[in-house]
């Protein structure tokens, strides 16, 4: 089968060449033109390895972020001028296959397994691939939690606790594919509703949410906050920088790849697959482990050419316990779990902070002295800060808020709507919440 | 206006007797036409999505609906309000001694001052905001020393006053070089009268100098306000999501084209920005500023000597102290290995700029090529337009002001996915997208750009007398040689400084840019800063491409302003 394609492509390339003598000029050669979302430290190594392993063609990249990647790819179908699409989202990916967008291919390297922990490393149906596996975490600045004498934090559950308030950054979800990944690991990892209440306790200690993937780390690494929930090459990336910074995987995380894919129409498409080719081969696989790049290859051989201390998620035990992703749960729901995020934490994070604080302050005075009145109160109002306006089932196929969300002709309401009435229950419940917990620190006293 | 000549704007375009002439009216085509491609229908496309129902693509007003029944909203819109009012109030404090001092006195420092007054103009976006960060924010080196010092934490970078701090240090040159241009055009004459009569002090600055300087001053502040209004970067670098260019911006870019609440507060954005403006010119309209001789213009310049040179040195040195914290911050960085939680960098190196230097040239160049000539096409159609306004009985020609101004109000973003709409589909012969053309940029950037230059040129004409060009009809000029003659020369200052504000403002600007950039060795420097700001390692060398951008910029607003004086001087002398 492989091989009766190989040939058809072959006797394809072939027509193409007698038809029209520019084409020539569109082998494998020329401009490769990538839409990543990958910092210049990323692509510049990778960009000199490929350039000088195929020699002919060189390699454009337009650095963009992921969601403003897509939309420009999206914006530009009518006249393609971009070859691949390369970034870690596999959701963007999701997005770009659903609406057409990319170009099925067949890969040729071999040694790649099937599997990065219990997530498929390429698209069952070939229209992209993985290149390198990333884990989310938590990672810190060292100077600053020694100054602030503040333990470094393992779990998610511990970021919760009152000795990180104020210390934490995110990104928002809607900015940062990276960030709905995570959120997506922990509320499939811990359900709907445990998962959001993890996350609201959190998010009760953020000092503030980024507008894009890099404006956390970029603060953890200045020291402007100390803690930042990020994926892992931040973090490796940082150290290899000299930056004091740390990173640890919490026990309820997983790993994806970070993927590259034809775009629909690229005018250069020899050149992409050629690029594809390079990026899974050793030598492209063995780029990732630069100081400046430090992502977690594909490849399970690359381990061995690996800095001491170095991740190996086909090796280390608590990379095999990592939970199956659900890809398809997590782009259902996509826009409703980004939305949730932003009217029920982002847009009313000083009122979240208030009542956490709060919250803090009487289960401090509890733990000196028992007051079942005010644990009372105090459960009251976590159970009231920890509230989400939609279930589980509403959240991935209720055809009212699916279809705001879709848009589309049949649907009933609009997402503003929507999005009223959650922030509307998020402030109502926080000033109740608020109450009750003032109420419980009273009666703690 | 007690100072005011006897020529009224209403009496004397009253004194004509055509509407417009023949070459009058095809200018006029000619900026519509420009304005209408690359301005009106690119946003009306983008903007469209605001009236029509989400789901059915009907047409409708419910989204503006939403918008007055949302909590956020409202709260964001009021943020931006008090935002840009009191930015504006502190850009004021800013500005209005640097202003006096340089106008008023024979000064060794004025042309430093004009200089380094403008660079707080020229940061670019990410760099800005990061290196105040560094100095002033919550773990900065300020804030650290307090901390071990005193043990308190001042949050000069939180919040709405946090955006409040850094936009009036960012855009205070706006006031500056508009309040000097005015200050500049005025007649020595009517400071003279007035001291003749006896008035002195402060009272003549705040009854006379004042006054006649208004023009530039609202032109200023306008600016600020519309610039605060509208700036989406400052407020999300500082976390501050409740304002509405932020919400616009978040939405248009993370929730989808087909949203239309995004496009919902673009409009709320356009109006009421277009309505500031209009509240601004009402405001200067029906006054006349212009004063008919034109001898050694300008305020009489005292010579400065002691303890008056001491205050103005004193006041000078804290001002520009502070607004130029962040250019410090920025120079440190870019000469720092890691500076992490802690009052200074750890160890110092020049590696970040060698890598620079190998890797950059086509940035720099880029941007000096894109800034200039945006700079250049925003200056001819802003004094076009300056003159169809105030010279020429046109019926509504005061739309195109409001047309050309309403470019300030339109995100960066909108502009960019406009541009893309409406012209990635067109294809050049040799199969390449219009809108993938490096030339598109430059379109982008002046458009962007020409409120700038714009409200610098206005201000500008409005303080030259019509009977100077009366007088030069009179004696058998035409129209364009007495604009090429007359018109043009007297307006050289403020044309100068709309020049430098849109080439400077040009050359960091990102958000437009970032949408159209095709291709790298197209991208100007700003693009470049960012893409190295995007990575741990990359921190020093965008550091030092903004230090270069500064530069750069810096050098040239000198140069030009050093071509300014020997141009005055070689007038004066005549």
């Amino acid at each position: 089968m492989l091989n009766r394609r190989h040939w058809l492509h072959a006797l394809a390339a072939g027509a193409l060449l007698v038809g029209a003598g520019p084409a020539l000029a569109q082998g494998a050669s020329g401009k490769v033109t990538v839409v990543t979302s990958f910092s210049k430290d990323v692509t510049d190594p990778i960009k000199k390895a490929f350039e000088k392993a195929n020699p002919g063609l060189t390699l454009e990249v337009q650095n963009r972020n992921t969601n403003a990647g897509v939309k420009f790819v999206e914006e530009t179908r009518s006249n393609p001028q971009s070859d691949l699409f390369w970034a870690s989202a596999p959701d963007a990916f999701e997005v770009l296959k659903s609406k057409k967008l990319l170009q099925k291919y067949d890969l040729k390297v071999k040694g790649i397994p099937a599997r990065v922990g219990s997530y498929p490393i390429n698209d069952p149906d070939g229209f992209y691939f993985g290149f390198a596996a990333s884990g989310y975490g938590i990672m810190w600045n060292e100077r600053y939690l020694r100054a602030n004498r503040i333990p470094e934090p393992k779990e998610w559950a511990d970021l919760a606790k009152p000795v990180y308030h104020d210390h934490v950054s995110i990104a928002s979800p809607a900015r940062s594919g990276t960030t709905h990944l995570t959120l997506e690991t922990i509320l499939q990892g811990e359900g709907w509703e445990k998962g959001w209440a993890t996350i609201k306790a959190m998010a009760g200690n953020f000092n503030n949410i980024a507008e894009r993937s890099f404006g956390v780390p970029d603060a953890v690494n200045s020291g402007q906050v100390g803690i930042g929930i990020v994926i892992d090459f931040f973090a490796f990336s940082a150290q290899g920088a000299g930056f004091p910074v740390k990173f640890a995987y919490p026990s309820v995380t997983t790993v994806v790849p970070a993927n590259v894919g034809v775009i629909a129409g690229a005018p250069n498409r020899a050149g992409a697959e050629a690029f594809i080719e390079f990026l899974l081969s050793p030598v492209g696989q063995e780029v990732l482990l630069e100081p400046t790049i430090r992502r977690l290859p594909v490849n399970p051989e690359t381990y061995a050419k690996a800095p001491a201390g170095f991740p190996n998620p086909f090796k280390d035990a608590n990379f095999q316990k990592m939970l199956h992703f659900d890809v398809d749960k997590s782009e259902r729901r996509t826009a409703v779990v980004d939305t949730l995020f932003d009217q029920m934490i982002t847009f009313q994070l000083a009122d979240l902070k208030a009542v956490t604080k709060l919250m803090h302050e009487a289960e401090g005075l509890l733990a000196k002295k028992a007051n079942p009145q005010a644990k009372a109160a105090l459960d009251e109002a976590r159970k009231l800060v920890s509230a989400v306006p939609v279930t589980e089932t509403q959240a991935g196929s209720d055809t009212e808020i699916v279809g705001a969300f879709r848009g589309g002709a049949d649907a009933k309401t609009r997402q503003a709507e929507f999005e009223r009435r959650w922030a509307a229950f998020s402030k109502e419940n926080y000033a109740k919440a608020k109450a009750k917990a003032e109420e419980a620190v009273k009666l703690a006293r | 206006m007690s100072a005011a000549t006897d020529y009224s704007a209403k009496a004397a375009p009253a004194a004509r007797q055509a509407v417009a002439t023949p070459g009058q009216w095809l200018t006029i085509g000619a900026i519509v036409a420009f304005l209408a491609l690359f301005l009106v229908i690119p946003v009306a496309m983008v903007i469209l999505v605001a009236f029509q129902d989400p789901n059915t693509g009907a047409f409708t007003l419910v989204n503006f609906w939403d918008f007055a029944r949302n909590e956020m909203f409202l709260r964001s819109f009021a943020n931006s309000l008090y935002v840009s009012g009191m930015s504006v109030v502190w850009a004021t404090i800013f500005a209005l001694p640097l202003a006096y001092f340089t106008t008023r006195f024979e000064f060794r420092g004025a042309a430093i001052i004009q200089t380094l007054g403008v660079i707080p103009l020229i940061m670019p976006p990410f760099a800005g905001a990061i290196a105040m960060q560094l100095f002033f924010g919550r773990n900065g080196s300020v804030n650290l020393l307090l901390g071990d010092w005193f043990g308190i934490n001042i949050p000069f970078m939180e919040g709405l006053n946090g955006v409040i701090f850094v936009q009036s240090v960012h855009y205070f040159p706006f006031i500056l070089i508009n309040l000097t241009a005015s200050l500049r055009n005025i007649d020595r004459a009517m400071e003279e009268a007035a001291q003749n009569l006896g008035c002195s002090g402060s009272r003549l600055f705040r009854r006379i100098v004042f006054p006649l300087a208004m023009p530039g001053y609202v032109a200023g502040a306008s600016l600020v306000f519309i610039k605060v209004f509208d700036d989406l970067a400052t407020p999300l670098l500082l976390n501050v999501k409740d304002m509405l260019a932020p919400q616009a911006y978040l939405r248009i870019t993370s929730i989808g084209l087909k949203d239309p609440m995004g496009y919902v507060i673009s409009v709320v954005l356009i109006v009421f920005s277009v309505l500031s403006l209009f509240i601004a010119t009402s405001a200067t309209r029906n006054r006349d500023y212009a004063t008919v001789q034109r001898g050694g213009g300008g305020l009489t310049k005292r010579p400065i000597g002691g303890l008056d040179l001491v205050m103005a040195w004193g006041t000078i040195g804290l001002i520009l102290t502070l607004v130029l914290a962040p250019h410090f911050g920025l120079l440190l960085l870019s000469f720092s290995t890691v500076w992490s939680f802690s009052v200074l960098p750890d160890a110092y190196t020049t590696a970040h700029y060698a890598r620079v230097v190998t890797e950059a040239g086509q940035y720099i160049w880029n941007t000096l090529l894109y800034a200039t000539m945006a700079g250049l096409i925003g200056i001819t159609i802003g004094t076009a337009i300056s003159y169809i306004v105030l010279r020429t009985k046109v019926p509504g020609r005061q739309w195109l002001d409001y047309l050309a101004s309403a470019a300030l109000a339109v995100p960066g973003v909108v502009l960019g996915i406009g541009y893309l709409r409406a012209y990635y589909g067109v294809s050049l012969p040799s199969g390449q997208s219009v809108a993938s053309l490096w030339i598109i940029i430059v379109i982008a950037l002046a458009v962007r750009r020409l409120p700038y230059a714009l409200r610098a040129c206005m201000a500008a004409m409005q303080q030259i007398s019509v009977s100077l060009e009366e007088a030069a009809e009179n004696l058998g000029a035409n129209k364009a040689s007495t604009i090429r003659k007359i018109v043009v020369p007297l307006m050289t200052g403020g044309i100068l400084a709309g020049f430098v504000t849109s080439f400077a403002t040009a050359a960091v600007e990102l958000s437009a840019t970032m949408m159209l950039v095709q291709n790298t060795s197209d991208a100007p420097l700003a693009y470049g800063l960012y893409v190295f700001m995007q990575s741990p390692a990359g921190r020093g060398a965008g550091a030092a491409l903004g230090i270069i951008a500064v530069l750069i910029v810096g050098i040239s607003t000198y140069l030009s302003h050093a071509l300014a004086e020997r141009d005055r001087s070689a007038k004066a002398g005549r």
